[in-house]
This record gives C-alpha cells, structure tokens and sequence, in this order.
C-alpha cells in the first residue's frame, strides 16, 4: 500500500507496539527551553531516574529572556527559571545553547539553523510551535511538561496513531502575498480545530516552490489550525538547506551523500490515501489579517471586519466578545485599522529570510510617527548575519528598535510587553486576548505587511503598494 | 496520580469557544519552577479586575458557583500553548472534569478539546468529556435554570448523569487507553521503563545520529 510521509516517518520510529494499541514512539531529538522543564527535570530528580540520552537532547533560553539586555533579567521569577535550566542541564549532560555559546535563540530557530532538525526525524519539545520543525520532513510536536519528563527517562512517548490532512496548494502566490498568507488562509477556511487529531501535510506546487523559511512558517502554525504537526516532503531546496551554512550538527561529506539518498526516499507516495483533503488555490489567496481574538478570526485585507453573523465556525456572541475586545466595529474596512506597535519577530516569521524582507521594504524611508517599531531577530546567529548584511543599520534609521534574540512580544514573558489598549501588527502566531500583554490587541500579518503598516501607519494590501516594487529590486 | 473512577459535584458553566491557554493561565505564572500554586491565578485576566478583587461579573465568580468542581465549556478548550500549567490551574482550583462539545464546522466533525491540553488532561487526572453539541447545550439550559446543580460522572459506566428532580443522563466515549490509564491513575514513565530492553534493542539498530559526520 502506497504510504505518506508520516506514517513513513512514524513506522521507522516505532520502538513496540503495545497490547492496548499504544505505540512507544522514538525520539530523535529533545528540544528544551527554560519554561516548560523544571518540573520535568525536578520529576526525574524525585524518582531518581536520569536522562536516558543526553546527546539527544538540547536546550535554549528563550521566553524570559530580556531583548534589549540579555545578560540582565531583571525580574528575579524569570532569573530564577533561566537559573534551573542552566543547573538542570549542568547536572545532566545536557547541551545548552545559552548567551556565551552565540547559538541562542527561540527554540525552534536554532533546531533548523544548527542542522538539529533533519529529514526523517521525531522531533519534540515542550511547546506548541514544534510543529515547525516539521518543514524539513520530519515529525515534529509539541507536548506537555509530564510527557517532557517521559521523554528526558526514556528517549520515547507514548503515542496513538495520527489521522493524516492532505493540504494543496495548486499555483503560485500574487507578489507580495507569503506562506504567512497561506497558512492563516487556511486556518480561516477550516477553522482554530479544524486540524485537531490530524497531522497536516502540505503539498503542491506553491509549497514546492518556498524557501526552507516560508515552509517553516506554514509548519509553524499548524497548531492554530489545530493540527499537532505538519509536514512537507524533503526536497533539493530541503537538501541545500542543510548543505549550506554553518551547520554544526548537520552531516556533511559522504554522509550527508548517504543522508540524502534516504530522505528522496520519505515523500508520500502516489495514490497514498489521506483522512481528510482540502484543496486551496494559491493564486486567489489575499495578504490576510486577524480582526478577533482566535487566528480563525482572519480575513483578506481588501475586507471589512466582519458582521457577528457571519463568520463561519465562530457563533454571534464569540465575534461580539472579540469585536468588543478588540474595539472594532462591523464592517470597517481592515486598511482602516491603525496599529501602534510593529512586532516583527517570534518562531514564526523572524528569519534571516524575514528580516531581509522587511529591510528591502523600509529602506531609505521613515516609519509612521505613529507607531513604534521592533525587530526581534529569531536567534544570535540570525542577528549576527542579518548586523553583517547591514539590515540592522536599515532597520534603525527607520526609526525601529533593532533587539536581542528571543520570544520577546509574541507572549510577553519578558518585559516586551503591550500595554493596555495598545494595538499591534504582529509577524506572531497567536491573537488571544492578553497574549502580548494584558489589554493588548493584535493583528496577525506578514512580515511583509508588517513593513508596509510601519511605513504608512495602518494596514495596506501590499499588492498595489507603491513600496513593494522594492521587494524585488 | 490520583485514579479516577466517580466523582460528584457541583456544576459551572463557561459559555465561550475556543478557551485558549493564555486564558486559563497567563505568561507571567508560568515562570514558576513548581508543579503548585496555579490555582488562584486560573482565568487569572476575566476573573480579577485591575485592583486584583474578583471580578463579581465573571461567571465563576457568582457564588452560586462558589465549590464547582465540574466545568461545562464550548467547543475547541485548551486550544493554543502546550503549558501543562493550564491543567494543573484547572486541577488546583477544583475541577476533576471539563465538558465540551464535538461540533460541526465546515463540514468537518471538530473535537471538543485541544490535542495537547486532552493529552495533558490524562497525564494529570483530569477526565475531558466530548458530547454532542446539542446535549451541551442541554446541560448549559439546565445548569442555568437550577441553581446549585450537581453531577455525578462515572468513568466506569461512562455515564453523566445531572442530579434533577428528574435525572438527565449522558453516555459519553472515552479512548479505551485513556479510561484505564484515568482509572488506574498510573505513571506512564515506570510503565514505559517496563520496555526497557525492547527501547535498547531499537537503539542498536536506529541510529538517531547516523547523519553526524
């Protein structure tokens, strides 16, 4: 029978299958961040157990991490928690990728960029966006701090089988539209659950032609549209990836000859049967922008914000409670909203490829007086190359605050935070209400569309924006 | 972990979709390093207002709610961050069991609870229940019409049954691995570190750092 890429990646890593159905499932590669192991590790302290592979496991300071300073936290809670990671990976052999290293950075920028995260492989972590890692053709989920502690004593966790998503992208995407557009298309269409109890795998020509970036960006939200994980089939653009660059835990030489020749071997075969399909024409898909509080709330820019009654998957009191929230009214158009606060960063878009973007896009002009602008590079080696092309100098003379590595506003655990009533553009992942800071409202958007509203002070469709020409100068 | 096999009690309801794990516990209590102490921050940003007094406005805050120990809530709960630390608010301010619906959403059946915050739920003792959408709304009528409704949920029978003048019962499914494992309330390390020779043997023949130079 013809297989998929998951059940490909799912069968080579099935250690024993249990009376009960449960599958002990290998784990390739155990990311940790400061947030969701303590207890974990402290768990393991309790019942005496230890780190069953250590070498397999690496870690990062990410979510607590001040931007602007990172070696001065000044909130003693979050020194406390970046303090028990660095004992708790000291006392057990764990790598950790801290500020002295130069490789720290968001969790799931440095799996990909330091050759951690490969084809073929299971990937977790403590954290919902582990869905990103998925892009190179791997399994890669999120999971609690319990299965953290499962995974650190055993190297595997207990696993019932996945139903499979087939997603499409026939043609190509309209010039200034990016997966960001595509991913929060889809999750409008199927909605914040849609996924829930699949593993998603996109597929087709628009896919096939995005960078390893913009493939991560669609893996990465595959928990807003409620999937645990998606995946997209390696490919040479995988390959030259993961050939190229300063690479540490990458193969190279023959065995990466060898690595390669098994990855053309993962891709879904033809006829292979999924559980559920959706087919979405590229072509048609418009810069999209959250107006509510769930990133199903979501809707093409040339749109007005919606009226209660009619948004589908969403009931008239929910879109009240985000309307309200948000303090929008029905049909206001979308290019009226006016952010006060650019936020281009988090797991999902802040990228070198991002970050060039948005440089190329505000170069030579001036943000809005109006809003204030900060760039969040992904990791210390993003911002590093990005000093080295210069885009940190584009950056602040247009008037942005160019940051240290880390989670920053996406959440808010360090001090990046907005302040009640404040209103975002947001290159992030989720909307929720009190996400960025409590009172706060984001717009979930591109990066793309991020420059351009920092440029004219509330939201345009960059399709007919006299700036994007600049994108592909 | 504490086995679960009934549990009676008082019935809360929350009437929003898409509960997502900011809501039920914001970033700024996640930077504690212990497994306690959640509870009181639960819904920390609907329950208080900005003097930190409880919000009399917020559902449960009304004292008639006052104990509950049984949530009823809409479809998609848990959705968002994989924080076990939602759980375990919900779990140390009282609750044993959540309710949500399955719902029909773009043709699609869409589960009541979030992947990982059901997942999180079994390893924690705490029972999700998915019913039809319209037994929810049932239960939400009648939660709303009798003050002081109490439940009583039995894993075994996988029975609900609402303490009216008149009983109103539900069946509900439950995954067979997820009863048990509920029932029994059992550590799943020692229970995986019973397969310790099979997870070497696999060791020998995968190499998980075959691609390293």
């Amino acid at each position: 029978m013809a297989k998929t890429l998951f059940k490909k990646v799912w069968d080579a890593h099935v250690v024993k299958t249990l009376p009960d159905g449960t599958v002990l499932l290998y784990i390739d590669r155990h990311l940790v961040h400061e947030v969701t192991s303590p207890q974990a590790f402290e768990g393991l302290r309790l019942s005496k157990r230890t780190v069953r592979r250590p070498e397999l496991t690496f870690s990062t300071l990410d979510h607590n991490v001040p931007t602007d300073d990172p070696f001065n936290i000044k909130d003693p809670i979050s020194k406390a928690q970046v303090e028990a990671l660095i004992k708790n990976c000291r006392e057990n052999g764990v790598t950790l990728f801290d500020y002295a290293t130069g490789h720290q950075g968001i969790v799931h920028a440095i799996g990909p960029e330091m050759g951690i995260t490969l084809p073929g492989l299971t990937v977790v972590c403590g954290d919902s966006h582990t869905s990103t890692h998925g892009a190179f053709g791997g399994l890669g989920f999120g999971i609690g701090t319990s299965e953290v502690e499962h995974v650190l004593a055993t190297q595997t966790l207990r696993q019932t089988p996945t139903k499979t998503f087939k997603v499409e992208f026939t043609g190509r995407l309209q010039p200034g539209c990016t997966s960001k557009d595509m991913v929060m298309k889809l999750i409008g269409l199927i909605g914040t659950a849609g996924g829930t109890g699949y593993v998603m795998e996109y597929c087709g020509e628009a896919v096939r032609a995005l960078s390893m970036e913009a493939r991560m960006t669609i893996c990465n939200m595959s928990i807003e549209g409620g999937a645990r994980a998606g995946m997209i089939a390696p490919d040479d653009t995988t390959f030259e990836y993961i050939a190229k660059g300063d690479r540490p835990y990458a193969p190279r030489g023959e065995a990466l000859d060898k690595a390669i020749a098994y990855w053309r071997t993962l891709p879904t075969e033809d006829g292979a049967e999924f559980d559920r399909v959706i087919t979405i024409n590229t072509a048609e898909i418009a810069p999209q922008v959250t107006w509510g509080t769930s990133p199903g709330m979501v809707t093409d820019v040339t749109g007005v914000v919606p009226d209660p009654d009619k948004v589908p998957g969403y009931s008239r009191r929910d879109v009240e409670q985000a309307l309200e929230y948000m303090d929008l009214k029905p049909g206001m158009k979308m290019t009226d909203i006016r952010p006060n606060t650019i936020f281009i960063g988090s797991c999902t878009n802040a990228r070198i490829e991002d970050l060039r973007k948005v440089a190329k896009l505000v170069k030579g002009r001036r943000k809005a007086d109006s809003v204030r602008v900060m760039v969040v590079p992904s990791s210390q080696q993003v911002r590093r190359q990005a000093e080295a092309e210069g885009l940190d100098k584009i950056m602040t003379d247009f008037g942005a605050e160019w940051r240290h590595a880390g989670c920053s506003m996406c959440l808010g655990m360090n001090p990046d935070q907005l302040k009640p009533g404040e209103r975002s553009a947001s290159t992030s992942n989720r909307n929720f209400e009190g996400r960025q800071g409590k009172g706060g409202r984001t717009h979930l958007v591109s990066p793309e569309m991020a420059a351009a509203a920092a440029v004219e002070g509330h939201f345009v469709d960059i399709r007919n924006w006299d700036g994007l020409k600049a994108l592909n100068a | 972990m504490e086995p679960f096999s009934s549990h009676r009690g008082l019935v809360a309801i929350l009437d929003r979709a898409n509960v997502d794990t900011d809501a039920i516990i914001p970033k700024q209590f996640l930077k504690s390093i212990k497994r306690t102490g959640f509870g009181e921050s639960l819904f920390f940003d609907w329950r208080y207002l900005p003097d930190g007094e409880p919000d009399p406005q917020f559902v449960l805050n009304f004292p008639r709610y006052q104990g509950a120990s049984i949530l009823v809530a809409r479809n998609n709960f848990g959705c968002g961050s994989s924080r076990e630390h939602a759980v375990w608010a919900v779990m140390q301010y009282g609750f044993r069991t959540i309710i949500a619906p399955r719902q029909e959403i773009g043709g699609a059946q869409v589960p009541g609870f979030a992947d990982i915050f059901r997942n999180n739920s079994v390893k924690n003792g705490l029972l999700t229940i998915e019913l039809e959408a319209p037994e929810v709304d049932k239960i939400f009528e009648m939660v709303e019409r009798n003050s002081g409704l109490e439940a009583t949920v039995d894993l075994d029978e996988q029975r609900l049954v609402l303490h009216l003048p008149e009983e109103l019962a539900f069946h509900f499914e439950i995954d067979p691995v997820v009863k048990k494992h509920l029932r029994h309330g059992l550590d799943d390390i020692a229970l995986s570190l019973e397969h310790e020779a099979s997870i070497t043997a696999f060791e020998k023949q995968h190499n998980p750092q075959m691609y390293r130079a």
